[in-house]
């Protein structure tokens, strides 16, 4: 049968509908993966096919097969290891030239090669006609029309694809010609490549020549394995590269580019015509109004604005719902498991853990809803081509400030998905200095913090003090980027050469499946290694419990306790002595030998340990370590009325422990995410040190300084 | 008359045919990779709020590129 075992590669520029494509052959039939060492995804799925099934593997949407970026080469080792029975190529049928570029590189390499025409409606409504049959025997490849957002061709395509994987199984690479220059070299080279005998499958020695006269970093590297062939082709690469140099003034790589376009429009003009002029399209209408100069950014800062309400705003709802749900579970645990340590490790380790997971899922699933539209409607290349100039100075990239906004630029966000949105970034140490910067925004589990402690120390200026938080927190995470990218990620800029795609209404479809995606991977990856860390804090906060002696003490004071009230504040008292008395506890107590400078106290310590499980249990914490029992985040006039009355508090300390919670080390969660997205410990490490050295070197100038100025 | 100058220079409305790109390397390559290689008409369609990146179009599609970029870029313009 035509359709058993075939592996169909779907290849394509980014914005040629290739994942409508991919999502119109397999429906939710998906899988989401990374490509081994690299941040890049893998997608794959099943299509069905003549009764049977096809896999259908989506390579990164790329331009062009350098060796210059990791999608690039993703696609090309894919192809070359994995040898699929055929590629599919899916194009912009309004945007054929440079989507043929890729084609004919394609066709240099061999592959058996079907090309999809897709979005052949909107060419037709431009005034485009593609005379497909022709097109498709110059280029030597089949094509077939589709439209991939209504199913269009899509069986066809599969029809054309299986005949030609049964067609024929070898690699037939095309022979373009480049010049007179380029040709003569290649032919030495080709003839250098195979005299060893090696016959290069499945690249053939004429592509690996081409490859090396084009300086492709990846191939000099293969070759250079043997010596022998290296010390014969490397002078041939120079003396074309000085040759072209001196001729031309140019280089080969560019010269080879120019000859693939040259035989690229000679296919153009015999196949298309342009029944009219080019015009100004609706998309470059609305860019009037959308990228204006005051309307742009006004409209810009709007839509961020919308964006980040309607997160929050929609997520709140099922937000609540697991909490109360959890609560609940919580509950019937509690009921059901006899009380002590197994029920505490239970309720307080797995409960709670799982439940501060999957309460930042709904969070996680609107936020990328929101950016999916704007990645999908094409307004995101728009918030980069706006911003970029500004965010340039900081050794940003104009993406940036998504991640930074929804971490919590504008209060109350969250750097989880702040992290996870930096995929948007194609320059990867621009990319790195967002994911290490984005946790100094103020995220919505700070505020209680600060909630708290304004309200103690500085109730008359609640408003301007939140602000000059804000403001605080983005100079900093705008001046971190601005070191790192001067320091660690020293080093040139990506070209920032973007295309700005024709705006495009997104389908509820496509929107959904993104979002299902990329929020499955969260819970999945994120959730379990964040259930191992909730049970360890669970631990240090537990162990060692108080000596029994010691227990069996507070529990003789508080049974002869006469009124309720007396017990509670006994209860209190006790649970108290056992946080002090745990793991963390001593560990507070070890560090006030560093914290002192900065005024803080055990009390204070521990709850900044516990923070680093969630910020939000910072000030759940401080109510313990002062005895109050654990106190509602949102309800804390308690524990500030004590602190406010209490002598070793002053409002300089207070800015000072403000400071240092905006600054010092991610939530887990974050660092979690921050590995995966870094694809490995060493950043994730690396943000929480320098944020908490940070943190400290700032709290110490606040209060250090501060009294030295007699504030304090 | 014909004139040579950098992308840059262009004001936007205005159109012009490429002539030569400067750049080498990984730029280098990516803006041919866009199609921007000689002998193709660009028309300038703006600049941003910021008057840097600038947008063009080609081969009918709109790409951004920065300034510093475009610099690299050589065209003719004028009535031919």
């Amino acid at each position: 049968m035509a359709g058993a075992n075939l592996t169909i590669a779907l290849a394509g520029n980014p914005n040629s509908g290739k994942t409508s494509l991919f999502n119109a052959l397999t429906g939710a039939r998906q899988h989401v993966g990374n490509y081994p060492g690299v941040t890049v995804e893998k997608k794959w799925g099943a299509a069905k096919f003549q009764g049977g099934e096809v896999t259908v593997v989506d390579l990164p949407g790329t331009y062009s097969l350098t060796a210059y970026s990791p999608e690039e080469l993703v696609a090309r080792d894919y192809l070359v290891q994995e040898k699929p029975d055929v590629v599919v190529h899916v194009v912009d049928a309004a945007n054929l030239e440079r989507n043929l570029y890729l084609a004919v590189q394609f066709l240099e390499l061999g592959v058996p090669l079907v090309i999809a025409l897709n979005m052949m409606d909107v060419a037709e409504a431009r005034g485009l006609r593609i005379d497909e049959q022709k097109l498709g025997q110059l280029l030597g490849a089949p094509m077939v029309p589709t439209v991939a957002r209504t199913g269009k061709g899509v069986q066809e395509l599969l029809a054309t694809a299986a005949r030609v994987a049964a067609g024929r199984q070898e690699w037939r690479p095309l022979e373009l010609s480049y010049g007179h220059d380029v040709d003569h070299a290649l032919t030495e080279l080709t003839a250098n490549l195979e005299a060893g005998g090696r016959d290069w499958q499945p690249l053939g020695p004429r592509w690996v020549g081409l490859k090396l006269l084009e300086n492709d970093s990846e191939i000099k590297k293969q070759v250079s394995r043997d010596p022998v062939l290296a010390a014969e082709t490397e002078p041939l690469r120079q003396r074309l590269w000085d040759h072209i140099k001196n001729t031309m003034d140019d280089d080969p790589e560019g010269i080879i580019a120019d000859h693939r376009y040259g035989f690229i429009s000679g296919l153009y003009r015999q196949a298309v015509t342009e029944t009219r002029q080019q015009r100004l399209e609706l998309s470059d209408r609305i860019d009037r109004v959308l990228t204006n100069r005051l309307l742009g950014p006004a409209f810009l800062l709007a839509i961020l604005y919308g964006v980040y309400e309607f997160v929050f705003w929609a997520s709140e709802a099922p937000v609540g719902w697991f909490e109360q749900f959890f609560g609940w579970l919580g509950g019937a645990a509690e009921a059901v498991i006899p009380e002590g340590l197994f029920q505490s490790l239970i309720v307080s380790g797995v409960i709670d853990g799982v439940g501060g997971v999957l309460g930042f899922a709904p969070l996680i699933a609107f936020m990328f809803f929101a950016i999916a539209i704007m990645e999908d409607t094409g307004y995101m290349a728009r918030v980069a081509y706006i911003l970029d100039r500004l965010l340039r100075h900081f050794g940003l990239h104009g993406n940036s400030v998504i991640a930074m906004i929804v971490s919590g630029g504008i209060s109350g966000g969250c750097a989880v998905p702040g992290v996870m949105a930096t995929r948007t970034l194609k320059d990867p140490k621009a990319r790195l200095a967002t994911i290490l910067t984005v946790p100094l925004m103020n995220c919505g589990a700070k505020l209680p913090v600060y909630a708290l402690l304004i309200g103690a120390f500085f109730a008359s200026q609640q408003a301007n003090m939140l602000f000059a938080l804000t403001l605080i927190s983005w100079g900093l995470a705008l001046l971190a980027a601005r070191v790192l990218r001067w320091t660690l990620l020293k080093g040139e800029t990506a070209p920032f050469v973007m295309e700005l795609p024709p705006y495009r209404l997104p389908t509820l479809k496509g929107l959904l499946i993104h979002t299902w995606e990329r929020t499955w991977q969260y819970v999945k990856k994120a959730g379990t290694v964040i259930l191992g860390v909730s049970v360890i804090m669970w631990a240090l906060m537990t162990f060692p419990g108080l000596p029994q002696e010691r227990a069996a003490q507070w529990e003789s004071r508080i049974s002869a306790a006469q009124s309720q009230e007396a017990k509670d504040g006994l209860q209190h008292q006790m649970a108290q002595d056992a946080v002090r008395y745990s793991a963390a506890g001593r560990m507070g107590h070890a560090l006030t030998y560093v914290t002192a400078p900065l005024g803080f106290d055990w009390r204070t310590n521990v709850a900044l340990v516990g923070g680093f499980a969630a910020k939000e249990v910072v000030v759940a914490t401080m109510g313990t370590a002062y005895s109050l029992g654990e106190v509602d985040p949102e309800e804390s006039q308690s524990l500030g009325e004590r602190l406010a009355k209490d002598s070793a508090w002053n409002p300089l300390m207070a800015f000072a422990l403000m400071i240092f919670v905006m600054v010092y080390a991610p939530c887990f969660v974050t660092v979690v995410m921050i590995r995966r997205e870094t694809g490995g410990w060493p950043w994730a490490l690396f943000a929480m040190g320098y944020t908490t050295v940070l943190a400290y070197v700032l709290a110490l100038l606040v209060y250090q300084g501060g009294r030295l100025l007699g504030l304090g | 008359m014909k004139t040579t100058e950098t992308l840059r220079m262009l004001k936007p409305g205005e159109q012009a045919v490429i002539a030569k790109v400067t750049a080498h390397g990984e730029l280098g390559r990516r803006i041919r990779d866009m199609g921007l290689v000689p002998g193709t008409r660009v028309t300038i369609m703006g600049r941003a709020p910021l008057k840097d990146p600038v947008e063009i179009k080609l081969k009918g599609y709109n790409l951004t590129l920065r300034n510093n970029e475009a610099d690299h870029i050589l065209v003719q313009s004028g009535e031919e």
